[in-house]
């Protein structure tokens, strides 16, 4: 078996300064909330749908108590109070706020015992869903067996859902394991979530829960009539995390983009709205036993993949850590790399078996998600196919959780049919002619590939430890990481963020944080 | 044949072979196949070879086909339009500003509205460039802001009017539904509104943007895939030198 002989010291040394930089976040945390969390709050307890301008409720309902200053105390507070009042369901009111009949401010306050009372019930009612959705998934991987290793994940993006379920059912019958479907392009920057079924997008599709409960239906067919167990995978980044994470845990998705810091570096929102929105929405991934994954393919497309391996691992450290914090475990955790070295460079593929082996034994068994060529596919589709060929190679042999399968037209277009079948030839072909090819070879002692991932872990090591030092918003500032520059209060969102009253209160949190041990 | 006649080479000359791919919603048998073959027998085409058929489920069928194509093109009537300024490398483009222009160029780039690609506008922007070329960056004598992805037109605007710039460079990689020719046109008609379009140059890349596409949106040039930053940055340089010996 391919083995690196990773320095023990090392690792230590790299997880203590990722889980101090992580660790001094806990002031965030505990004392800020931010509005897409408390329409999340008011999702959970029941609120759904649109204004016919397209407004969703749940923003509606925030903005209202945000515009008269009374969003302190969360959503949840005032909501259970008109309840108590009115005698109507939570949908009922938000329905009467867009009318302009309630004003939450003005209901009589109820004793807080019936508020906690009620807020107790619709909470767990909710909850008790979540949970039954991830006994259902567990119980169909006990009925059809474990994932291949590597999983193979494929991506469509039509625009319109009904398109993308067509494309979805073929790549699923034809051995994809796992299905993304791609957000439109600017979804990330929206500070909401989008209602209903669509049917156009750019660059990908909307994610809506109604859209999620379309593709989750197709593909709980294909998984009774092949006996395999299909995945789904969306988004859970940009403005709307939380949201996001809960409409997947009340529609049963699989797996979440959920990255700590992609959003910073890569959308440019606040960093302070973005840490506080991936706390809690990988809480409720890790509730709903939803696999998060991670963005780290993103530093090496806009920097070079072996001067700048080190942000990789430096990152997959971070987001380890941010999502314990969460109480999401490390079966969950999908940290994420990629295979993106220069082609031409000599001996490129032996340095992306020393990253990918890195990856492998400093998350031993963590599902990680490998993604493929993109920044050297240049059009050239014969050559496209056969660097995802020698990366299918790369992945199976080092037996990574989820393989992101490339596609030959990679820079040309979205996904053809044909495209995403081609590349699902590729990987079972690959995947069962070296099935155990693994377990008859050796690194030879002292290897270039133990050399060069010791090597990596050093300089990721002494990156982290930099950052502990100076903090992690200051080495932002500087560009650090990804040679992009972020500061503390620029970027997207940070008037969505507040300060949380003694009183505040979000059901969800408290009883998740309690069934999650935190 | 005449050296003047092209058609395709496949292994001899002008044979006219081709090669082709594609999916039809029909069956993977023989039926599936017959349609296939009409279908290229409509495009003009001879020979026809369906080497693979290969089932793409939910009712598609893959197609891997040869064939011999009549059409041929006349060398001596192909036009191109396409960026005609001298290519230099880096350090002769520094040079030439140098010597030529005796001040930093400013290029304002941005990947606009919604597209959140920023591997086109990186590749000729940052320093590090893309293939071993360096970005603009780099360049001793360009002044080069990159905004990154999902700028505004509105905001891309206001930075080149604030910064004085020479160049605006605008990078779109999504196309899909063409949105790019949208986001594009909407650039360069909010530029003619504030009156900016003939301060400064105009120019936009991308995988499906051509020279010939950008003049046609209004732009003064237009790059497409496979382009480096001396590329841009010559035509740019020399460019701007000639408006200036226009001026004087």
């Amino acid at each position: 078996m391919l083995k690196l002989e990773l320095d023990p010291d090392m690792q230590k040394r790299a997880r203590k300064a990722a889980a101090s930089i992580a660790g001094s976040f806990q002031w965030l945390f505990d004392d800020y909330s931010s509005v897409t969390i408390e329409r999340t709050v008011l999702r959970l307890l029941g609120i759904d749908g649109a204004t016919e301008d397209g407004t969703p409720y749940p923003n509606v309902v925030v903005d209202h108590l945000q515009q008269r200053n009374a969003l302190l105390r969360g959503a949840a507070i005032p909501l259970a109070n008109a309840i108590i009042y009115t005698g109507m369901s939570a949908q009922q009111i938000a329905e009467e706020i867009a009318q302009g009949n309630l004003d939450l401010t003005k209901t009589p306050v109820a004793s807080p015992d019936k508020i906690f009372q009620v807020l107790d019930e619709l909470s767990d009612k909710m909850l008790k869903h979540i949970a039954k959705q991830r006994e259902t998934r567990e119980q169909l991987l006990q009925t059809y067996g474990p994932r291949r290793i590597p999983a193979i994940y494929v991506i469509v993006a039509t625009g319109n859902i009904y398109e993308d379920v067509i494309q979805a059912k073929a790549a699923a019958y034809e051995g994809a394991d796992i299905i993304a479907v791609i957000r439109s392009t600017a979804q990330s920057l929206l500070d909401y979530v989008p209602y209903g079924a669509t049917t156009e997008g750019f660059g990908g599709t909307y994610a809506t829960q109604e859209n999620f409960r379309i593709m989750r239906a197709a593909l709980d067919e294909v998984s009774a009539s092949e006996k395999r167990y299909i995945g789904l995978t969306n988004y859970a980044s940009g403005l709307c995390m939380p949201e996001i994470a809960a409409m997947g845990a009340m529609e049963r998705l699989d797996h979440m983009l959920n990255d700590a810091m992609y959003g910073i570096l890569f959308r440019d929102i606040n960093p302070k709205r973005t840490l506080l929105d991936q706390y809690f929405s990988r809480m409720i991934n890790a509730y709903a036993g939803i696999e998060i994954q991670t963005g780290e393919d993103n530093y090496l497309t806009t920097s070079d993949a072996i001067e700048k391996a080190y942000t990789v691992t430096a990152s997959q450290l971070l987001n380890e850590q941010f999502a314990l914090l969460s109480g999401v475990k490390p079966e969950k955790m999908g940290l994420g790399h990629a295979f993106e070295i220069d082609p031409d460079l000599e001996d490129s593929f032996t340095y992306e078996l020393a990253h990918a082996l890195l990856t492998r034994e400093l998350f031993p068994g963590y599902p990680v998600k490998y993604m493929p060529p993109t920044k050297f596919a240049t059009g050239n589709i014969f050559k496209t196919y056969l660097m995802d060929a020698m990366f299918n190679f790369a992945g199976k042999l080092t037996h990574q959780g989820v393989q992101l399968l490339g596609m030959m037209t990679e820079a040309i277009h979205t996904p053809h049919l044909a495209d995403r079948s081609l590349a699902i030839e590729n990987a079972l072909y690959i995947f069962n002619a070296i099935k155990s090819l693994d377990e008859n070879i050796t690194l030879v002692p002292d290897s270039f590939i133990n050399r060069r991932a010791n090597q990596v872990l050093k300089e990721a090591t002494e990156f982290l430890e930099r950052v502990e030092k100076e903090g992690l918003f200051k080495a932002m500032e500087r560009g650090e990481f990804a040679d992009i520059k972020r500061t503390e209060n620029g970027g997207k969102g940070l008037n969505g963020v507040f300060r949380k009253d003694v009183e505040y209160f979000n059901p969800f949190l408290e009883k998740m944080k309690k069934e999650l041990g935190l | 044949m005449k050296h003047n006649i092209i058609r395709p080479y496949g292994d001899k000359s002008g044979d006219g072979k081709v090669q082709l791919s594609f999916t039809l919603p029909v069956p993977p048998d023989d039926w599936g196949k017959e349609a296939a073959k009409q279908l290229l027998k409509q495009m003009g085409f001879e020979d026809i070879i369906i080497c693979g058929i290969r089932d793409l489920h939910e009712g598609f069928t893959h197609f891997i086909a040869y064939a011999v194509t009549p059409c041929s093109v006349d060398s001596s009537k192909i036009k191109v339009k396409k960026v005609d300024t001298p290519v230099m490398e880096m350090e002769e483009v520094d040079e030439f500003i140098k010597e030529n222009i005796r001040r930093k160029i400013t290029v304002v780039g941005a990947c606009i509205e919604s597209d959140a690609h920023t591997v086109g506008i990186d590749a000729i922007m940052n320093m590090k460039g893309y293939n071993h070329r360096y970005g603009l960056e780099r360049y001793q004598w360009f002044n080069a802001i990159n905004l990154g992805a999902q700028v505004p037109c509105e905001e891309l605007l206001r930075r080149a009017r604030e910064e004085n710039a020479d160049a605006v460079l605008v990078s779109q990689v999504v196309t899909q539904n063409n949105i790019h020719i949208h986001n594009l046109t909407r650039l360069i008609e909010l530029a003619e509104t504030e009156k900016l379009r003939d301060k400064m140059l105009f120019i936009c890349g991308g995988p499906k943007i051509s020279h010939e596409l950008a003049i046609e949106l209004g732009y003064d040039a237009g790059f497409g895939p496979g382009t480096y930053a001396n590329e841009v940055a010559s035509y740019i340089a020399v460019t701007l030198a000639k408006k200036l010996a226009q001026k004087s």
